[in-house]
């Protein structure tokens, strides 16, 4: 596979498009197929058949379209039209139209600020290519970045170009991608092995899903990048099973790049080989911990273990193993072939780039973003999220799931970045964002995130598997309304030890949500001990009677 | 070393087994298959009891007791066969707000179950997930594999209970 045989297969796919003279794609990613697109999809099919346009018209499912809560979602070329909440007998109508205008009343406008405040770049081809067809992400200039890394660049000019771009690591932690890839290429050892950690577990989060489910080569083509420059042959994505969809596209997308030769023994005729597999996930949250991924990769119980070493060294099967998240590997194409420079121009000084945000919880617009950072969380929940459902208050938007924080109302006009979430005691995670109204009580929230945390823990130090479990009944026992103030104090103890005394991630951040709603919710903590109520109504120490029930 | 290298034959004449088998295969009855088998096992049997822990264990030479530490380690293996019907509720920071803690006290109340129970006479399973990525449809429940989105304590209370007393 050389530039040219790309370009031709892309001309002959925006050829055959050319010829059509309607193309409605159905977004076909697991929130509107929750909503039944699946059977709009087939509908469509069946109408322009009878209707005899066949061969005019083109009824096509597409990746995720962003907007969950307009789903089920489609768009109309070449108009640009995008209809929302569209049901299988909206078919007629919709076919009919196709030559006499729009349909006014299932009308989404393309135009506000839900789409242009975004800025596409992992999701740019999200809902304009069929996922499942290897040509479309070819047309849409895919795998070109691939080819031109591995003729005309070198491992390390591949490495400079990812240093450049300033690129941080998109599943929460933020290390700089460029660094570890430099480690990883200057480690010792023949086999070395490249990961895609897809073990997207945050409850609240479907960043990675979306991506996997609407652009499944970008992250292959990202991921075989990556082997070229660090000097691996084998990669491994590890998926959660709790994404049938994301693990048959990513499946059939092997397929097709092997078909290729995209993907195998010498990749467009150069030296360079790679395999990728898939290793399904089986539902353990400290999986997304990197040494418990590797565990598992391994078939063994996913326990993290101390680092260093670190995996850049000696990782999986003690090898030199490069771990990125999915987002991480999906922004690679981009920055090869637009450059370093270019990322790097978007963003704030020290978060680059673009992230990916599911947004959700109590908000009118609830969907997949994708932001420049350094744009305001006032920003993202008010113009592109329009705001909360009518006669909801503002309370706090959480991010960073169960590792993360409750941010309140007067930090939203600070920008989003690694940082300045850091800073007010949450963290940018893997991309969730729930927003809170006063209906929800935090003390339960915190609560909510210790349980996901108590049953996730490996068990494996002690003040992570005991430690969760204290702070959960301390935490029950605000709710029910029984708790002192010395009980407060311990549950402040307790999150200060566990925080700087856990192996891994998994526990070091268990606190947080606990800390951040301490931090600024405080009266709410006080009113269930002293007042034994609860402010939002959530809890049963409020009503007596429910405790007795 | 002639033991370690027999072959471990298949439980029973059940062609699933050969599904089983397929997946130790592919991956050469290597160790490090030990999960992707166990996956195969749970999709064609729906759960992994003593019987198929062992032979797994036998043909990927892992020792039974890290074989049982993977299976229970992991949420989305069942070491318990399902229910006719099985119901989802799931249980992610957006479902949590919006309602799902009131679907499990419906779910109690109406046929009496708890997360993770099957009613006495294996007509229906009650789960949760941590998140199923249907956080636009909060709160979303999955009945028999098909996701529902905004579902309330009613309607779960009426799918339940025509499972629960309808033959299946």
């Amino acid at each position: 596979m050389l530039l040219e045989d790309l370009h031709q297969i892309a001309a002959k796919e925006r050829e055959a498009h050319q010829r059509l003279r309607y193309c409605v794609s159905v977004c076909v990613a697991a929130g509107c197929l929750s909503s039944h697109s699946d059977a709009v999809k087939e509908s469509l099919t069946r109408e322009v058949a009878e209707v005899g346009l066949r061969g005019y018209c083109q009824v096509r499912g597409v990746g995720c379209l962003g907007l969950c809560s307009g789903g089920p979602l489609l768009s109309v070329e070449p108009e640009g039209v995008l209809y929302q909440g569209v049901k299988p007998e909206d078919a007629e109508d919709i076919v009919r139209s196709l030559d006499e205008g729009r349909l006014t009343h299932l009308e989404c406008s393309p135009d506000q600020p839900f789409f242009k405040r975004q800025v596409n770049v992992v999701t740019e081809n999200s809902g304009r290519i069929d996922p499942e067809r290897v040509e479309d992400y070819i047309a849409a200039g895919g795998y070109e970045p691939l080819v031109k890394a591995l003729t005309e660049m070198t491992p390390q000019k591949v490495i400079d170009q990812v240093s450049r771009s300033g690129l941080r690591g998109r599943g929460g932690a933020g290390y700089p991608t460029g660094l570890k890839w430099g480690t990883v290429s200057k480690a010792s050892g023949d086999t070395k092995y490249v990961i895609c950690n897809a073990d997207e577990g945050d409850p609240g989060a479907f960043m990675d899903r979306s991506v996997l489910e609407s652009d499944p080569h970008r992250v292959l083509e990202g991921m075989v990048t990556a082997g070229f420059a660090v000097g691996a042959s084998r990669g491994f994505i590890y998926v959660r099973a709790e994404y049938p969809l994301a693990v048959k596209r990513l499946q059939v997308a092997i397929r097709e790049a092997k078909r290729l030769g995209l993907l195998g023994n010498q990749i467009c005729g150069t030296t360079f080989s790679f395999d990728v597999d898939v290793r399904l996930g089986a539902g353990a949250f400290v999986c997304g911990e990197e040494t418990a991924l590797i565990a598992s990769v391994e078939g063994k119980r996913g326990m993290p273990r101390p680092r260093p070493p670190y995996p850049a060294q000696s990782g999986l099967w003690e090898r030199p193993t490069l771990i990125n998240n999915v987002e991480t590997f999906a922004n690679i194409p981009s920055i090869i072939r637009k450059g370093g420079d270019w990322y790097a121009s978007m963003g704030t000084k020290k978060s680059k780039g673009t992230k990916v945000f599911a947004l959700t919880g109590r908000i009118n617009h609830t969907g997949l973003i994708e932001v420049p950072m350094g744009i305001t969380l006032r920003e993202i929940i008010y113009e592109i999220g329009a705001g909360l459902p009518e006669g909801q208050t503002f309370k706090a938007v959480q991010t960073g799931g169960p590792s993360g924080g409750c941010i309140p109302e007067q930090f939203l006009d600070m920008p989003v970045d690694y940082e300045s979430l850091a800073q007010v005691g949450s963290i940018m995670g893997s991309g969730g964002m729930i927003v809170m109204d006063s209906s929800s009580c935090m003390v339960d929230v915190a609560k909510f995130f210790m349980e996901f945390c108590m049953t996730e823990s490996c068990g494996k130090c002690i003040p992570c598997r005991s430690g969760t479990a204290q702070m959960y009944d301390l935490l029950a026992k605000i709710t029910q309304g029984t708790a002192t103030s010395d009980d407060l104090a311990l549950l402040e103890e307790l999150c200060d030890l566990v925080k700087h005394t856990s192996l891994c991630g998994l526990g070091q951040t268990a606190p947080n949500p606990v800390l951040s709603t301490l931090r600024y919710f405080k009266d709410e903590y006080v009113a269930h001990i002293k007042d034994k109520r609860c402010p939002a109504g959530v809890c049963p120490c409020g009503s007596a009677k429910e405790v007795s029930a | 070393m002639q033991t370690y290298l027999e072959k471990v034959s298949p439980p029973s004449a059940d062609r699933r087994w050969k599904l089983v088998s397929a997946t130790m295969r592919r991956h050469g009855y290597q160790r490090q298959a030990l999960i992707e088998t166990l996956h195969t096992v749970q999709q064609s049997f729906g759960y992994l009891d003593q019987v198929s822990l062992r032979f797994v264990a036998g043909s990927l030479r892992v020792p039974l007791s890290q074989a049982f530490g993977v299976a229970t380690f992991y949420h989305f293996f069942s070491l318990k066969p399902p229910g006719d019907h099985t119901c989802v509720v799931c249980m992610g920071t957006a479902c949590y707000i919006k309602g799902a803690p009131a679907l499990l006290a419906e779910a109690e109340k109406s046929v009496g179950l708890r997360p993770g129970e099957t009613t006495a006479d294996g007509k229906v399973s009650f789960l949760t997930a941590r998140c199923l990525g249907s956080c636009s449809l909060a709160p979303a429940v999955v009945f028999d594999g098909e996701v529902a989105g905004k579902v309330g304590p009613v309607e779960l209370q009426s799918r339940l209970q025509r499972w629960a007393t309808h033959a299946s």
